[in-house]
Order: C-alpha cells, then sequence, then structure tokens
C-alpha cells in the first residue's frame, strides 16, 4: 500500500499526534530548563533574575534533595523487590490448576484499579489507624502494642500501600509471560530428570527474565513519580521522611513557591527517568516490527 | 500441566490461592464493608466482620450530596473526553503508521512512547504556570487537554498494534475484489478493529479515571473529579468512615467491572509490546 | 479474454533485485503455473500482475492494455491467496458476493451468482456461516468462490493448497483443474510443489533468482530441460548429474540422467556402486547408490526389487535419454 498518494496522506494524518505531542515536550521542557536558571519566587512575581546554574547547586546540594533522593530509592527498590518476587510467586500459584480461578484472578488483579488517593485512605484510616484501624484491633489480639505506622513507620507505611497497588500489574505481566512457556519445554525437562526445582531455575525464570526486566523498568518509570499516596497519607513526612523527588518538587512549587529550585529538581527528575526510559526504549525497540 | 493433576495438588493450590487473593482484596472487601455499616459501627472495636447492622444510609447521604454528583460528573467527562479527544488523534496516527510505514516508523512510534516516560513532576512548574495564566486551572478544559496528551502514547501504540494485526492480504483481497480505498476503510478494516478500538477506549478510560497527579495538582473545587474529592477526606476528623467509604465505593466500582474486562489490554499497552 | 504478456518486467525493493527482466505471452484460457524454489520471485511475479506491487520497469499487457498504472481493483484480476483471506466478519455469502457488491451490480443478480458459484463448489449448506466455522478446506473453496464468481479474466493463485493436508492437496488439485477447463478462464497459479505444477499445468514458468528460465509445457521441460537448473528442478527424485571423466566420455562437461533412466543389473556395462539405502514402495523401488567417484546416484525402478544396502549394482544410462551440458549449465541440445 505504498504509493505516492497514500504516503502524503499518510503523513498528514500523522501530523496531530506527532505535533501536539512535540509541543507537549518541547515546550514544558523548554520552560522548565528556563525556570530553572531564574531566581523566581511567586510570592513576590516580580522579582526573578537570572541565576545560572545556582539553583541547580542549591537544590543538589540541599539536604532536603539528598534526603528526597535516598527516600525515592528506598521507596523505588522495594516496592520493586517485593512486587517482582511477590508477583513472581503469585503467577505461579495462579498458573496451577486452581478451582474457581477467574475470581481469584479478579481478586488479585483490583487494587491496581484502585484509584490511588482511595487506596491510600482504606490504608490510612481503615487499616492502619493506631487507633481504630484493623490492623491495630490485630495486634492486641495478640497482645501486642499497634504500630503508629504514619509516625513510626512512614516509609514502611506507604512502600505497602504502593506495593499492594503495583502487586497485580506484576503478577499479570509474569502470569502471561508464564502462560507462553511452551508446554513441551517444561516436559523435555521432565524426560531429561528435572524436578520442580530444576525446572524452575533453568527452564522458568530464564524464559521470565526478560518479562521481569521489563516490569522492573517500566515500575521504576512510575514509581520515580509516586505522588497521590504521599499527598494524601502523609504529606511528606514527618518531616522530610516520606518524602520523595516527586513530592519535593510539588512542595517547592506550590508550598513554598519556590519555581527555580523546582523547576530545576523536575529536570533531575527527568534526567532520571531518562536513564530508565533509555533501557526500556531499547528493549521495546527490539521487539518492535513496524 | 499435560497431567491431570492430581486431586491433592489441587486443593492445595485452590486453598492456597484463595488465601492469597482473599488478603489481597482484602482491604477493597473492608472498604465495601464499611460502606454498608453505621458511622458508629464503622470506628467500632472489636470490628464486626459479617454481623452488623447492614444499612444503606450511607449511599442514600452520597447521592443527595450534590458535591459528590457534581464531582463524579467531572471523573465521567473528564475521562470520557480525554479519551475521545485522544482517540480522534490517534486513529489516524496509528493507521498510518500501520498501513503506510516508513522506514522512520519505528523511531517514530518509539519516540511518542518515550513521551510517557517522563515524569510529570518534571513539567509540573511551567504546566501549572501556564495554566494559571491562561486560565486553565480548574477547569474541566485544562484536565481533559493534559489527560489527552498523557495518554495519547499509549493509545496511539495500542491503536498500532490493533490495526497491525489486521492480515494484509484480507486488506488485499479487498482490493482485488474492487474496492477504493475508502470502501476497504467502511466494509473491511473498520469492522475488523473495532473490538482493537474498544479494548484501547476501555483501558484509557480506565487510566484517565484514575490520573491522580495532574487531578490533583491543577484542580481545586469546580473541575475536581473523584481523584480529588476523595482525597480532601485524608484527614480523620470526625466520623464519617462509613459514609467515605461508600462514597468511594462508588468511584471504583465501575473500574473495577471495566478493569476485569481489560486485564489483555493492559499487558498489551503499559508493557509498550515488550512481552508477548 | 484473458491474454496476458509480460515485457521485460523488473521489479527492485531498494537497492535488491527482485525480478530481472521476465517475458512471457500467455495464451487466453491456459493454466500457467509459477514454480520455483522459495525466493525465486514467483509470488513477486504474481502479485506485479495482480496489481499489489508496482513494477520497476516493464510493461504488463492485458489483452494487449498496458496496466501498469492501472490500481488492482481495475485490472479485472482474482486471486485466490495462500491463507485465503476470507473477511471473518462477513458470512460466506457476504466473502462471495463482497466483489459484485463493489461492482455496483443490482442484488438479485448478485443473489444469483453467488448461489451459483457455491452450488459449483459445494458450499450452498455452509452460505450463512462465518469463515471461523469452516474447516480449512471449505474455506479454500469460498475463497475460490470468490475469485469465480466475478467472472475476471484471469485467475491468480498464489499457493492455495500449500495450507492443506497431504490427502486433501491432491482433491483439490484435481477439482482445481477441472474447474478451470470447466470455465475457460486463464489461471495462472504460483506453487513450490513441483508435482503440482507437472500434473495441473498446460505451461510451466520455472524461475530462479528473479529469471525466467525455461517456459514450455511440462513434458517439454522434463525431457527437453534448458538448463543444470530446470534439469535438477523438475522432476522427482531429482536427475543425476555426473561430472568429470564419466561425462567426457559422452561428450559434455556435465551429462544427466534421470533415476527412471538407469537401467539397474548386477553386473555389465555402466556404473558400479554399493547401495546405501533401498525404499520399496510396492508400486516403485528407488535406490540410492554410492558410486565412488561419480558420487551418489539414484536409481528408480517400476515396481519390487529385491535389493537392499550392502548390495552391489551397476547402472546403466539409457543412451537416448542422457542430457548434456555446457560448462555455463546450458543444454547441450540442437536448439
Amino acid at each position: 500500500m505504498a504509493t505516492r498518494q497514500t504516503q502524503i496522506l499518510a503523513r498528514t494524518l500523522l501530523a496531530p499526534a506527532v505535533g501536539l505531542l512535540f509541543v507537549w515536550m518541547i515546550v514544558p521542557l523548554a520552560l522548565t530548563i528556563y525556570f530553572a536558571t531564574l531566581h523566581y519566587n511567586l510570592l513576590d512575581p516580580e522579582t526573578e533574575q537570572f541565576v545560572g546554574f545556582e539553583n541547580f547547586r542549591y537544590f543538589l546540594t540541599d539536604p532536603a534533595f539528598l534526603a528526597s533522593l535516598q527516600n525515592t530509592l528506598v521507596l523505588v527498590g522495594s516496592v520493586l523487590l517485593l512486587t517482582v518476587v511477590l508477583g513472581i510467586l503469585l503467577a505461579l500459584l495462579l498458573d496451577q490448576p486452581v478451582l474457581g480461578r477467574s475470581i481469584v484472578r479478579l481478586m488479585v488483579i483490583a487494587p491496581f484499579f484502585v484509584m490511588p488517593t482511595v487506596s491510600a485512605l482504606v490504608w490510612k484510616n481503615l487499616l492502619m489507624h493506631p487507633v481504630s484501624g484493623l490492623f491495630a484491633w490485630i495486634a492486641k489480639l495478640f497482645g501486642l502494642t499497634p504500630i503508629d505506622w504514619f509516625n513510626d513507620a512512614p516509609m514502611l507505611a506507604i512502600i505497602l500501600i504502593v506495593s499492594w497497588q503495583w502487586l497485580p500489574f506484576a503478577t499479570l505481566i509474569l502470569l502471561t509471560a508464564l502462560q507462553s512457556l511452551d508446554e513441551e519445554q517444561k516436559e523435555a525437562a521432565e524426560m531429561d530428570g528435572a524436578g520442580a526445582l530444576s525446572t524452575f531455575v533453568y527452564i522458568t525464570l530464564p524464559h521470565l527474565a526478560r518479562p521481569i526486566t521489563v516490569v522492573i523498568l517500566i515500575e521504576t518509570i512510575f514509581l520515580l513519580t509516586v505522588f497521590a499516596e504521599i499527598f494524601v497519607t502523609t504529606g511528606g513526612g514527618p518531616g522530610l521522611q516520606t518524602t520523595n523527588i516527586a513530592f519535593l518538587i510539588y512542595s517547592q512549587a506550590l508550598i513554598q513557591y519556590d519555581v527555580g529550585s523546582a523547576s530545576a529538581g523536575g529536570l533531575v527528575a527527568v534526567v532520571l527517568a531518562n536513564i530508565v526510559a533509555f533501557f526500556l526504549v531499547r528493549i521495546v525497540g527490539r521487539n518492535l516490527e513496524a | 500441566m499435560a497431567r491431570i493433576a492430581t486431586n491433592r495438588q489441587v486443593v492445595i493450590s485452590t486453598a492456597a490461592a484463595w488465601l492469597v487473593g482473599f488478603l489481597i482484596f482484602f482491604p477493597i472487601l473492608w472498604m465495601v464493608l464499611a460502606s454498608f455499616k453505621t458511622e458508629l459501627e464503622a470506628f467500632a472495636i472489636p470490628p464486626s466482620f459479617l454481623f452488623f447492622h447492614w444499612t444503606t444510609e450511607n449511599y442514600a447521604t452520597v447521592q443527595e450530596r450534590s458535591d459528590y454528583i457534581h464531582h463524579a460528573l467531572n471523573s465521567i467527562i473528564i475521562a470520557g473526553g480525554s479519551t475521545l479527544i485522544a482517540m480522534l488523534i490517534a486513529i489516524p496516527a496509528a493507521w498510518s503508521m500501520a498501513f503506510s510505514p516508513t522506514k522512520r516508523t519505528k523511531d517514530l512510534l518509539l519516540w511518542m512512547l518515550s513521551t510517557k516516560m517522563m515524569p510529570p513532576v518534571g513539567v509540573l512548574v511551567p504546566i501549572y504556570l501556564i495554566w494559571r495564566d491562561v486560565g486553565l486551572l480548574d477547569s474541566l478544559t485544562g484536565l481533559v487537554f493534559i489527560l489527552c496528551l498523557g495518554n495519547l502514547p499509549i493509545v496511539v501504540w495500542m491503536l498500532f498494534t490493533y490495526f497491525k494485526e489486521i492480515p494484509r492480504d484480507i486488506l488485499e483481497a479487498a482490493r482485488m475484489d474492487g474496492a477504493t480505498i475508502g470502501r476497504e476503510l467502511i466494509y473491511v478494516l473498520t469492522p475488523m478493529a473495532i473490538p482493537g478500538l474498544a479494548s484501547t477506549m476501555l483501558l484509557n478510560l480506565i487510566l484517565a479515571w484514575n490520573e491522580a497527579f495532574w487531578t490533583l495538582n491543577l484542580s481545586t473545587l469546580n473541575a475536581a473529579p473523584l481523584t480529588v474529592f476523595i482525597a480532601s477526606y485524608s484527614s480523620p476528623e470526625g466520623l464519617f468512615w462509613a459514609k467515605l467509604s461508600a462514597a468511594s465505593t462508588l468511584a471504583i466500582a465501575p473500574i473495577l467491572v471495566l478493569g476485569w474486562f481489560s486485564q489483555k489490554q493492559l499487558v498489551r499497552g503499559l508493557t509498550f509490546g515488550a512481552v508477548k | 479474454m484473458g491474454q496476458i504478456t509480460l515485457r521485460d518486467v523488473q521489479k527492485s525493493f531498494g537497492p535488491v533485485h527482485i525480478i530481472k527482466g521476465a517475458n512471457l505471452d500467455i495464451a487466453d484460457g491456459s493454466f500457467v503455473v509459477f514454480v520455483g524454489p522459495s525466493g525465486c520471485g514467483k509470488t513477486t511475479l504474481l502479485r506485479l500482475i495482480a496489481g499489489l506491487e508496482d513494477v520497476t520497469g516493464g510493461a504488463i499487457l492485458i489483452d494487449g492494455k498496458n496496466v501498469v498504472d492501472t490500481p488492482p481493483a481495475k485490472r479485472g484480476l482474482s486471486m485466490v491467496f495462500q491463507s485465503y483471506a476470507l473477511y471473518p466478519h462477513m458470512s460466506v455469502r457476504g466473502n462471495i458476493a463482497f466483489g459484485l457488491k463493489m461492482a455496483g451490480l443490482p442484488k438479485d443478480e448478485i443473489n444469483r451468482k453467488v448461489e451459483a458459484a457455491a452450488a459449483t463448489l459445494n458450499l450452498t449448506p455452509y452460505l450463512d456461516r462465518k469463515p471461523r466455522e469452516l474447516s480449512g478446506g471449505q474455506r479454500q473453496r469460498v475463497a475460490i468462490g470468490r475469485a469465480i464468481v466475478r467472472e475476471p479474466k484471469a485467475f491468480l493463485f498464489d499457493e492455495p493448497l500449500s495450507n492443506l493436508d497431504a490427502a486433501l492437496r491432491v482433491q483439490m488439485r484435481i477439482e482445481v483443474t477441472r474447474l478451470q477447463k470447466q470455465l475457460g478462464t486463464t489461471a495462472i497459479y504460483v506453487t513450490h510443489d513441483q508435482v503440482e505444477a507437472m500434473t495441473m499445468a498446460d505451461k510451466i514458468v520455472v524461475l530462479n533468482a528473479g529469471k525466467v528460465e525455461q517456459y514450455g509445457s511440462p513434458l517439454e521441460l522434463y525431457e527437453r530441460p534448458a538448463n543444470l537448473f530446470v534439469a535438477g528442478f523438475i522432476g522427482s527424485p531429482k536427475m543425476n548429474l555426473v561430472t568429470g571423466e564419466a561425462a567426457a566420455k559422452y561428450g559434455a562437461p556435465t551429462i544427466g540422467v534421470r533415476p527412471e533412466h538407469l537401467k539397474i543389473s548386477r553386473d555389465g556395462e555402466g556404473w558400479p556402486g554399493t547401495i546405501m539405502v533401498a525404499e520399496h514402495l510396492g508400486s516403485d523401488t528407488f535406490l540410492y547408490v554410492d558410486a565412488g567417484a561419480l558420487g551418489t546416484l539414484t536409481a528408480r525402478h517400476v515396481g519390487e526389487l529385491d535389493l537392499t544396502t550392502g548390495d552391489k549394482v551397476v547402472l546403466a544410462p539409457e543412451q537416448q535419454r542422457i542430457h548434456r551440458f555446457d560448462g555455463d549449465g546450458r543444454s547441450l541440445r540442437a536448439q
């Protein structure tokens, strides 16, 4: 279908999408770079002045930034660990003959489709509330003191909430990948004398290597900017304990109104995401036939 | 399993799976149960699981509150509007990439996907300022526009994959049968593409409905969808958990149902084809 | 009328030159088979005639008119695809009727023609089914029905039988040939299976790497192959090729003898060797013989032969059936 006439048509059809995304990419990014070089506070709007790299220096040496970077890495790393490991186990379980499998799937998938603000509130108030939450009640049943999650272990609480939300994603992807594993390969391994564990280690796991990588990369991209859960539960605190980079930028922009610093931070986030995106695009590109 | 699993295996896996499934689903279940309790019961210790006074008064209250309906309508408009507009822009683009590919097509597609990988927080500042200056803050138009752009890469991507799956020779058969391009589109391509179009719309409706970054930052009251509405109750003051649970259940129920139907699309859309 | 002529047709995909100057005259009403190994360009040539690809050079004439700039919809040809390419959302009736609908025929005429085509192909009970409810053979017939109902100038078949199982393939082969003879429409048929080619064709085009190696009737190709390629391609098992001294004795760098033209005896004049494998089919016996310096020779005997691995035999070529080839592989037969 590649005649000259259709080629011109094709380019016109592409134009809106490409144009919009291009503008969407370039304009805000360019502005962010511009703002990042200004000392611009929304509270005294007419006093913008060019300060070059000072915002970057300030942002990067700000202990708040270092703390938020650490929190980001802890958050992303822990959620990745939890979701991938549990995801593999769950996928293996759901690959077994289970009666009523579709209902179990529904139960396992559900958390991903719940609005982040709803999830956060349910966990914060119905489950983790130190006085009237369910966990508190369970703890007291066992004679333990209930954990005051959002004061004593806020990061852990956030990690739990976010992991709960993303576990279905990992499980679903890994389950799909598992089901594409050729039954005959497993049978060949059995003929070769492999037991269940060997089959898992030598056949299943290598087959899952690529999907696991994809899950990790995609989750990282989205986890770098976890926002709603923090916004709704801890507001970044206590102190800076649950502030990740995304929340730090938000608080600098819309709470402290320090546009310059927030923009610098925004660019840092973009750079981080780009590093991950580079690898992800490579993998996607390999699979893509156009 | 090639052989019929032993009864014992089935029992163990079933029990384990149901237990795990139940544990994972529990928070949602707990919330739904709370929505049917009175406020006192919702906060009671020890909590009651099934044997409490079931009531639908919370749902009645929520339905009556005009602000809930207002925000629900906003959610519908924002999710529906952004998905629809994204589809209108994406369908021609995906069509052209799938059926008139050039050497650049693959790179173009990858570039589009990469725009989805940009962290929204990276451009929060300029978007917020532009929106403010143009008067789009707290407006439905502003939110529809942003969500449309945010989801556009995924819509294009998914449509591209569905279009690619239409066998080329069926289209060629139509051409041999005397169909012009227009009639090929109407009589053959579109009917075959409808399931793909529906799936794409479904997934993106869900993603737009649940979006909780731009909605939280770019709206306060007028245009706020349910995500924001629920978030505004983040401090536990007063006894209104049962009502909040009812509101939340209403907010997530349609999406849970739709989500059940879009599992395959989820894998396709969000892994960008890197997992088959 | 369905006379088709190709004049110096060229096709390149970018730097890759697929079709290197094809010249053919296809008579109206004839059944012509394009045959050749994978990648030889036979499907490309078919698609060029159909209009699904544009030529890079040359002319394609249908009834004297050059159609290289005419879109496929207007060339008056029908194509049966390898994968059948049925419209999945339409019933069998809808599939067959589609072309007529595009041509703007009135509804009752369409129905009449569709039902006639369905009757010819034994599809009448399936008219209201969807393709996914049909077996492979039935889908194939729907694809053929779609092609014949438009009464085209020529049928184009792209390896239509390759997705069927062996028994069905033989049956369909006969049906397609019978149908073509009955309708009298020109047919161009692409296959990689030389048995299909030999049994169905009025004339065969043997293609290799984008060039037409020979164009002739099946018997011509069998008895008078123009070069080594055709000699080795037509005929199963393949012709035995011998070089060196044994060939020089007959006055050519390379000579060829078909397995069926080797006389098998225990001793005497000829090429001696030891049997590596003997295949007993009951109707024939095939011997694969290790003839030392001459390589492996294949011999065919009609009927049963009580020989087996390890037996020593002598293979004597029938003098009249020896093919001679020059150093470039061309046949040394008088032109």
